[in-house]
């Protein structure tokens, strides 16, 4: 299924200031994929993201979704098969209860009350939040916002999922518990993060960013195992991947 | 002391009342929105020295704590906490206007006094009066309220985010507030000039977070226009409500109702 393909090709960034913020990104993301982005900040993580679906306009190179160009007249298919996570689930809750929250995709998508509804039930199951639903976002806790904000995206039922930082600012359990939920996803999946161990566990692919070029593309297991690239990336092993600090014994 | 923390904690507080279940809290936020508007209009639009004809007015909020089982000790802080501001504007009035109007045994009240005492009044009542239509309403469903009465979708959109925010804004004013005092070890610092800086700050995150709510927005398919959903319909409990109510209003603003249970109680007494 063709529509579940993210490519970029070539892409060069430069924001208005004059900061070059990527430096001629290329790759090729096929269906069912779950690949991680990382690099170290102001590596061009965020920026990237922003051209998936468009927020950002590409200042030289293009991005596929699809089959479709991102250019301004296909914003609103992309936007409707790429779903955006963003870091701050404060910035994605915006409305006074959990359910027109979760509404509020599908019902820009013009569909009628009783399709609407049924994607809410399923979106706030699917994350485990069935309970929130008339509750106001601004007194959730933070892993309950992390997953609302979740299923504000899964209720456009996309075909892409886009995940800026999905585990930042969580406590242990909280994020354990997101990761088995992301794990569940049969999406294509791409994340932005540092939380390595994550990235070990949940994607087979990697791409390291470095200054705004694709420094490494790869099975994530090898780039976590070449020291000299992550070093230079200003990267290092997963925690799960080091040395055990109380026996002392080297993976 | 009114502290950026206790005010947010008092926001939430509302907020939280506005979930209960009571037959009131019911009611579509029409009606409720209505008749407080309609209270605040025949409490404002009495002459400067009437007292005695606005106590009849309490009888809606202490109604209104007791059906809607809303904390009257919180409600009464929270008003208390206003009053202050109201008795600024009428402090002068005794100075201005000395005019003897009451004699009370051998103390002459003059005009100013009561003039006073009716803003303070008209203050504790119209502030109490929204505080219980927030709280038995919720902020967002006045919004919708009034936008079905016919306030532009835009403002009601407005209000909606202003309120959604204020917590995300109170929270970051709290933490760069926090992050002052302790570099200042108890001092005032350098005062005024870093205050300018960090209400600066407030600003530019303030504008960023917009444009990252934007995107967001972008990013669901918002193409400018909300769509409301919440199902309300104004039935016959609401008619009953707001005629009900605006009766008893248009009564306690026609007739002195303290004055005619004063001639009542004088006539049997004598």
């Amino acid at each position: 299924m063709s529509h579940h393909i993210v490519e970029v090709k070539d892409l060069r960034h430069v924001y208005p200031d004059g900061t070059e913020a990527l430096r001629g990104v290329s790759f090729r993301i096929t269906h069912g994929e779950s690949v991680a982005i990382i690099g170290a900040n102001g590596a061009g993580k965020s920026t990237l993201l922003l051209h998936l679906n468009g927020c950002l306009v590409p200042t030289e190179g293009a991005v596929r979704v699809g089959d479709f160009p991102v250019t301004r007249s296909t914003l609103p298919e992309i936007r409707r098969a790429v779903g955006m996570v963003f870091q701050d689930p404060d910035d994605q809750l915006f409305l006074p209860t959990v359910r027109e929250d979760v509404a509020f995709g599908p019902l820009n998508l013009g569909l009628p009350p009783d399709e609407v509804e049924r994607r809410v039930e399923d979106a706030l199951e699917r994350v485990g939040a069935a309970h929130l639903v008339d509750r106001p976002p601004y007194h959730l806790s933070g892993g309950e916002k992390r997953r609302v904000a979740i299923a504000t995206v899964l209720s456009m039922e996309p075909s892409i999922l886009v995940l800026d930082e999905p585990t930042s600012g969580l406590d242990p359990h909280a994020r354990r518990r997101l990761m088995g939920l992301l794990g569940e996803f049969h999406h294509t999946k791409i994340f932005t993060s540092h939380d390595l161990d994550m990235v070990l566990d949940l994607c087979e692919r990697t791409i390291v960013l470095h200054e705004g070029m694709v420094k490494a593309d790869g099975p994530t297991r090898d780039i976590f195992l070449d020291d000299r690239l992550l070093a230079d990336c200003r990267l290092e092993r997963p925690l799960s991947m080091q040395g055990c600090p109380i026996c002392g014994t080297k993976k | 002391m009114a502290t950026i923390d206790g005010t947010s904690l008092d926001f939430r507080l509302l907020d939280r009342l506005s979930e209960g279940h009571s037959a009131i809290h019911r009611l579509d936020p029409r009606a409720k929105v209505l008749a407080t508007l309609f209270f605040l209009v025949s409490v404002v639009s009495f002459g400067k020295y009437e007292v005695s004809a606005l106590f009849p007015f309490f009888l809606y909020p202490a109604a209104l704590i007791a059906l809607a089982d809303l904390p009257a000790l919180f409600l009464v802080r929270k008003t208390a906490l206003v009053l202050p501001f109201a008795a600024v504007i009428g402090i002068f009035n005794p100075l201005l206007d000395s005019r003897i109007l009451l004699h009370v045994g051998p103390l002459a009240i003059s005009g100013g006094w009561i003039s006073c005492a009716s803003i303070i009044v008209r203050a504790a009542l119209t502030v109490s009066a929204a505080f219980i239509l927030v709280s038995v309403t919720g902020f967002p469903s006045i919004c919708a309220a009034l936008e079905r009465l016919g306030m532009p979708r835009t403002f009601a959109v407005q209000l909606l985010f202003l309120y959604r925010y204020i917590f995300v804004l109170i929270e970051e004013g709290k933490r760069m507030s926090l992050a002052r005092e302790l570099r200042t070890f108890g001092g005032r610092g350098p005062g005024m000039k870093h205050f300018g800086s960090l209400v600066g700050h407030l600003l530019l995150r303030t504008w960023e977070r917009a444009e990252r709510i934007h995107r967001a927005m972008l990013a669901r398919g918002f193409t400018g226009e909300f769509h409301p959903r919440r199902p309300c319909r104004f039935g016959a409990w609401e008619t009953l409500y707001l005629l009900g109510w605006s009766a008893l209003f248009l009564l306690f603003r026609l007739e002195n109702i303290p004055r005619i249970l004063g001639t009542l109680v004088a006539g049997v007494l004598e």
